[in-house]
């Protein structure tokens, strides 16, 4: 967590400097840039920051997985290496070899089921699958007479529907129909994991996400004038960022509570839903009313292509609803909470 | 510049979560007494002196300060635990919660010798209580903008003016009080106030009038000062230099978990009318509620346990006061919403409904106390670099 004198977090904080500058990408004509980016991820490691050296990873700590996303977020990181972590993460945790390039996951809602069969080949439709058209092969937890099994997958050998994120990045349909898996193991991973790791990964990029655009507002409001002084000498603005600040601060905290819970081998228990719930329930608050403010702070060039305001509220109003929007993890927050009683509700916030 | 707010996921140590259950036991012991009770408690009668000697005898007050004061030397995050479970209890720790949280760390860092062993290890028996008179008829977030006159005299200064809403003045031992002991200057605005230890109790020429709140409760009070006279000892730090002071204790102040938990009560009976099958409207509304309230003590526990650590984040405690009167100030509105549907007839409907107007009634002062929203925003911005 302590970003300084870590090797791993410096690493990527240089090299998306360097190749994920968000106006740079934004001016640029082709996306020569990504394969540039991506292979600098992924020969640092970065890509496999959460598989075991053993696997031929780098074996990082958890947190340290979810501090690159939080940097990865201050950048609007436009590849998938939250996707291909994750992937990595539910492969080696199923003891499965992690092949190089960019991963994606399924299913990624509570909703879609993938059924492995007799003749153990893939059955089933996952919607939204993130970057599904730009990976080789997609890693699927797939049910079998009540076992859980995790299954790499090459993408052609399914069939694949285009659709596109407010950031038009990929949220494609992938239809399994009796596809072969690369490998396939069964798994103690279970779908709730998945969703509360995705949840999670998704709250540190929306943290950093929304501490840049705090960062690019301050900065703006002080180079803009209106009516002969910089909008930033408006007390209404000032009281814009300072609740800019607020919902970066509470999202940044709730994800990095959620990230040391999962870090400390908490992630899966009672006290583990609580914190990602929250984080994703907070968090994706955050990103709503986060967006809002710096656009407002920004005026029309915020509504622009030009600008990169855009590639960082995008993305946000995206990660949101990604692996469970606010409402869904709200909704079962509060049923737990009911369910336990209203006693314990004091005593399960106090524990943690 | 880029700004760069930290708060880090910090853990209560187990050494806390021990004592937690200690306060836990001792509150039971005392509902169990008849000393309070913590319904009726939520609506008022938050001031009762055994109670506090008997918190004192624990060692629960002036838990960080020296020994030699009377103090336990013991941690933030120890005084933090004890805090947040008095709160939710809604224990009556009136008669001595500001002098323990405020009062007390001032007289540690600007009193003299004597006041210092006279005052503070009776503050940590439960014995002393103490007010805030900083507001005036004429202002109350312009600080330094305050009138009430100290005059130098022969051995000490004659006070003239008034101070108002100040809270509990009518039961309190001392004040802490701001007077203008000379004008400001052109160059600096907050110049010219001094911080008084004022004695309510054996200073004459003192009046003390009750101002009334919409509820109907005598709380605070108007303090007229006639030509009271206060000794030099008890003048608090440096003369016309009140402005110099405060910094730490401010993110202290502001970052507790009383800055958010006030109308936790609502919660509370809010999961109870709601049973333990809620409908998924309702069941969004708490699991929002309570997201809501754990992000907001995650990162009030990390700014205490930055303080502990010897850092000043301002700004973080800014920002969870902000934060945290806006949730608890929203959450008796939403609670009522969210409870609209349990039926008249629910048994535990009668007990929400009495708790949940007492919050929607306190409500409004939620972001006013201790500085409003619009001062405490004015102050993040400022942290932002933007003033
Ligand atoms: C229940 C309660 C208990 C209290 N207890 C105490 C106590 O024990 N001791 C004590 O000294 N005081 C106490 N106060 C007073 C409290 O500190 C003041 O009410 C508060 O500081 C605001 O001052 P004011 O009421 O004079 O409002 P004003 O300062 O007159 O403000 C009125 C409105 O104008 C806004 N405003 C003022 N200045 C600005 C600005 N620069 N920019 C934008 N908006 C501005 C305010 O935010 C507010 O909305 C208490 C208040 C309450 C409600």
């Amino acid at each position: 967590m302590n970003g300084s004198d870590n090797i791993i977090i410096n690493t990527t904080a240089k090299i998306l400097n360097d190749l994920c500058d968000p106006q740079t990408i934004n001016n640029s004509n082709d996306e020569k840039w990504k394969s540039t980016l991506w292979s600098a991820l992924e020969e640092n490691g970065l890509t496999r920051a959460w598989v075991p050296e053993e696997f031929n990873g780098v074996g990082a700590d958890v947190a340290d997985g979810f501090e690159i996303l939080r940097i990865a977020g201050q950048f609007a990181i436009p590849v998938p290496i939250a996707e291909t972590l994750l992937a990595g993460w539910l492969l080696s945790e199923t003891g499965l070899n992690v092949p190089d390039g960019m991963l994606s996951i399924a299913p990624v809602n509570q909703h879609d089921t993938v059924m492995l069969d007799e003749n153990d080949t893939l059955t089933g439709t996952a919607h939204q699958i993130p970057f599904g058209r730009d990976v080789a092969q997609v890693v699927v937890l797939a049910e079998k007479s009540g076992q859980t099994f995790l299954a790499l997958v090459n993408r052609e050998d399914c069939i694949l529907q285009q659709y596109d994120s407010h950031a038009s990045e990929p949220r494609d349909t992938i239809e399994f129909n009796r596809v072969s898996p690369v490998q396939c193991a069964e798994t103690k991973v279970t779908r709730d994991h998945l969703l509360r790791m995705g949840a999670a990964i998704r709250c540190s990029e929306m943290g950093g996400a929304l501490q840049h655009i705090l960062n690019i507002a301050v900065q703006y409001s002080k180079e803009r004038e209106a009516f002969g002084r910089p909008i930033s000498k408006f007390q209404a603005v000032q009281h814009n960022l300072a609740q800019l600040a607020g919902e970066a601060a509470a999202a940044v905290s709730a994800a990095s509570s959620a990230a040391d819970t999962i870090n400390s081998g908490d992630g899966f228990n009672d006290a583990g839903f609580l914190e990602i719930a929250s984080a994703k329930i907070r968090a994706g608050e955050a990103a709503g009313k986060g967006a809002a403010i710096g656009h407002q702070v920004h005026g029309a060039i915020g509504y622009t292509t030009e600008h990169i305001l855009h590639r960082y509220t995008q993305r946000l109003w995206s990660w949101r609803d990604d692996f469970g929007g606010e409402s869904v993890w709200a909704v079962a927050l509060g049923e737990f909470v009911a369910a336990n009683g209203a006693d314990q509700l004091w005593p399960t916030i106090a524990a943690r | 510049m880029t700004v760069n707010i930290r708060f880090d996921p910090i853990r209560l140590p187990k050494i806390c979560q021990d004592l937690r259950h200690e306060v836990r036991d001792f509150l039971h012991e005392e509902e169990a007494a008849g000393t309070f009770d913590r319904r009726e408690n939520a609506m008022g009668g938050i001031f009762n002196k055994e109670f506090s000697r008997k918190v004192g005898a624990k060692g629960w007050i002036g838990m960080s300060w020296p020994k030699k004061y009377g103090g336990h030397e013991r941690t933030f995050l120890e005084r933090y635990v004890v805090t947040e479970e008095m709160r939710v209890a809604n224990a009556p720790v009136r008669g001595h919660f500001t002098a323990d949280r405020q009062s007390g760390p001032i007289i540690l860092k600007l009193a003299d010798e004597d006041i210092k062993a006279d005052i503070l290890p009776r503050i940590a028996a439960g014995e002393c209580t103490f007010c805030i008179g900083m507001s005036e008829p004429s202002n109350g977030s312009d600080l330094f903008a305050a009138r009430v006159k100290a005059t130098k005299t022969d051995g000490g200064w004659l006070i003239n003016g008034s101070k108002i809403w100040t809270s509990y003045a009518h039961l309190a031992d001392y004040m802490i009080a701001l007077f203008r002991t000379s004008p400001c200057t052109k160059e600096n605005r907050r110049h010219g106030l001094t911080n008084f230890l004022v004695d309510l109790k054996n200073f004459n020429d003192i009046k003390i009038n009750p101002v009334v709140n919409l509820r109907g409760q005598h709380e605070f009070n108007e303090v007229v000062f006639e030509d009271t006279f206060i000794p030099d000892q008890y003048v608090l730090g440096e003369i016309d230099g009140a402005w110099k002071q405060a910094t730490s204790e401010l993110a202290y102040e502001r970052s507790g978990p009383e800055r958010f938990l006030e109308t936790s009560y609502v919660l509370f009976e809010l999961a109870q009318v709601l049973g333990k099958q809620p409908d998924s409207r309702a069941a969004e509304g708490l699991g929002r509620l309570v997201a809501g309230l754990h992000t907001l003590r995650r990162m009030s526990v990390s700014v205490n346990g930055m303080l502990q650590a010897g850092e000043e984040p301002t700004i973080q405690g800014s920002l969870v006061k902000d934060l945290g009167t806006i949730w608890e100030q929203e959450l008796p509105a939403k609670a009522r919403d969210l409870a609209t549907f349990v039926p008249p007839g629910n048994s535990n409907r009668a007990s929400f409904d009495a708790l949940l107007n007492y919050g929607i009634q306190v409500a409004p002062k939620l972001t006013i106390q201790g500085g409003t929203t619009e001062v405490l925003r004015g102050i993040i911005a400022r942290g932002l670099g933007l003033r």
